[in-house]
């Protein structure tokens, strides 16, 4: 589990994490959603070492990163997977080198069995016949699938997505979502998503932490957001005409099964 | 203002170096990609060197004749001059200039892109140091591969003289040879070498620096390979004057 305690960040003048708290737990896909500005890239990039904040703790089971040390920061890092929101796979490997990087570098297996476990990986994403292509031969949906695959070679403790639904049409949205949700209960991982996407909120959101302007707006599962009366939150996730129909349509569907009952 | 900016960028860079020097997580990979920029940064740059030394010697070799015909100096002054500048300023100095605007806008190009893509975070987020594991293999390949260049540049911008004789008979080809053999100082040809390596470490390290540091998109990443290719040449030109007074006193 990860559990973030009171932090809180400034860039120059402007607070934009305030006094924020959350748990996130394993094996569940703990989504991060808010409007552009609110500050949950921040929150994401803080959780993950990438923004050091100025008050506050986050801990990884138990054990509080900003008060590591560079090495024992690289040696949590290696429990650590994270999904990029442009994939960011590096040009000059082909699908096979990319996911064996991570193998490569912290690893201690023989090649033969690296090969094996990238291999096993790319399959795990479903990808087929892709392994010497290279990333710029790829559509953004394979790109993604990739960098899953990358992302989960070293089996990590901790994995992190950052829009991972940005560019992509709603089927692939879809395939990449139940994607990240097989794969955080198959290996019961803590998974944090950063998303934008309604679709991805209300299908794979077990945990939602909604941030508004900083602050920790709202906390629950796709299931609760049907019911909550913070006006901010319904505003964010039933903005659009087809969400709200989806509401609707949830609470009827509710109503109509208690009067069955 | 502008001093307080440049000796920020200075400290900046001088930690962006400290971070570069360090251990190598893995020996293996630091070879293997070492290897590869060898092959990127040096051996590419083998054709252009070896066109643009053929040139300079050359047109060196055609300016000479004109200038230097004097009955009271002798023929064979033209190899030699053409030799000294040669050996001089143009196989360290000017090539490297001229590698600059190649081999320095190809790093910062290609680091700037990662990073834009956020290659560099994914690497971080890894526990790499991005640092050392981008720019230390392209400084150390540059750098050991810099004399190779200069040695190619030096044997074919004699060469050109050497062709120009040959073709136009502006001065007799045995003249020409005897010229660029007479009061030959070795010494010449090892503070090119010095000068070089110098030069081939402000050349890799600026424009990795430039391209590491690029916020924003493709705009801004060919800035910074503006940026890099004229920095590091002003500091090319300020090294030399310095370099050629130490070496050459």
């Amino acid at each position: 589990m990860i559990e973030v305690k009171n932090i809180s960040k400034s860039f120059d003048d402007k607070q934009v994490l305030k006094n924020i708290s959350a748990k996130f737990y394993d094996g569940k896909t703990n989504l991060i959603i808010g409007l552009s500005g609110s500050g949950k890239t921040v929150l994401m990039k803080s959780i993950v070492g990438l923004v050091s904040p100025e008050e506050g703790e986050i801990l990884y089971d138990g054990r509080d990163i900003t008060k590591m040390d560079i090495k024992q920061m690289k040696e949590l890092r290696k429990e650590i997977g994270m999904l990029f929101q442009g994939s960011a796979l590096f040009d000059s490997e082909t699908v096979l080198g990319n996911v064996m990087f991570p193998l490569i570098m912290f690893s201690s297996m023989s090649n033969a069995e690296m090969k094996e476990r990238a291999e096993f990986c790319i399959e795990r994403v479903n990808l087929k016949d892709a392994n010497n292509k290279y990333p710029s031969e790829l559509s953004g949906g394979m790109q993604k699938r990739v960098a899953i695959a990358r992302a989960i070679a070293l089996n990590p403790k901790y994995l992190f997505c950052d829009e991972p639904n940005s560019g992509l049409d709603p089927k692939t949205s879809i395939l990449i979502d139940e994607l990240l949700s097989d794969i955080t209960h198959e290996y019961g991982i803590t998974t944090i998503i950063n998303t934008h996407d309604m679709n991805s909120v209300l299908g794979i959101g077990e945990n939602i932490l909604f941030v508004n302007k900083g602050e920790c707006g709202w906390v629950g599962t796709k299931d609760e957001i049907y019911d909550s009366d913070n006006d901010a939150l319904n505003n964010f996730v039933f903005a659009t005409r087809l969400f709200m129909q989806v509401k609707e349509m949830h609470n009827y569907n509710r109503i109509a099964g208690s009067k069955k009952q | 203002m502008i001093l307080r900016t440049a000796l920020q960028t200075f400290g900046d860079y001088c930690l962006f170096i400290w971070r570069v020097f360090s251990i190598p997580d893995k020996w293996k990979v630091f070879f293997k990609r070492y290897i590869d920029e060898i092959s990127k940064l040096g051996i590419d740059s083998i054709p252009l060197v070896v066109i643009i030394s053929i040139f300079i010697g050359a047109v060196c070799t055609i300016q000479m004749e004109l200038n230097v015909s004097s009955p009271l100096m002798p023929r064979y002054s033209v190899g030699l001059a053409t030799r000294e500048i040669i050996l001089l300023e143009f196989t360290s100095s000017i090539l490297c200039l001229i590698l600059a605007g190649k081999v320095g806008s190809n790093i910062a190009s290609e680091i700037g892109t990662m990073r834009v893509t956020e290659q560099i975070d994914a690497l971080e987020i890894m526990g790499i140091n991005s640092a050392n594991y981008l720019v230390l293999p392209k400084i150390a390949a540059f750098v050991s591969f810099i004399s190779v260049l200069v040695v190619f540049s030096m044997a074919t911008a004699l060469g050109g003289g050497y062709l120009v004789c040959v073709v136009t008979d502006i001065v007799p080809v045995s003249t020409y040879v005897y010229g660029i053999q007479t009061m030959f100082q070795e010494w010449y040809v090892w503070q090119a070498l010095i000068k070089s390596l110098f030069f081939a470490f402000v050349v890799s390290s600026v424009a990795s620096y430039f391209g590491y540091n690029v916020k924003g998109g493709a705009l801004e990443v060919g800035k910074a390979s503006t940026n890099a290719v004229v920095t590091s040449s002003i500091f090319i030109l300020l090294l030399d004057v310095i370099l050629t007074h130490v070496l050459l006193q």
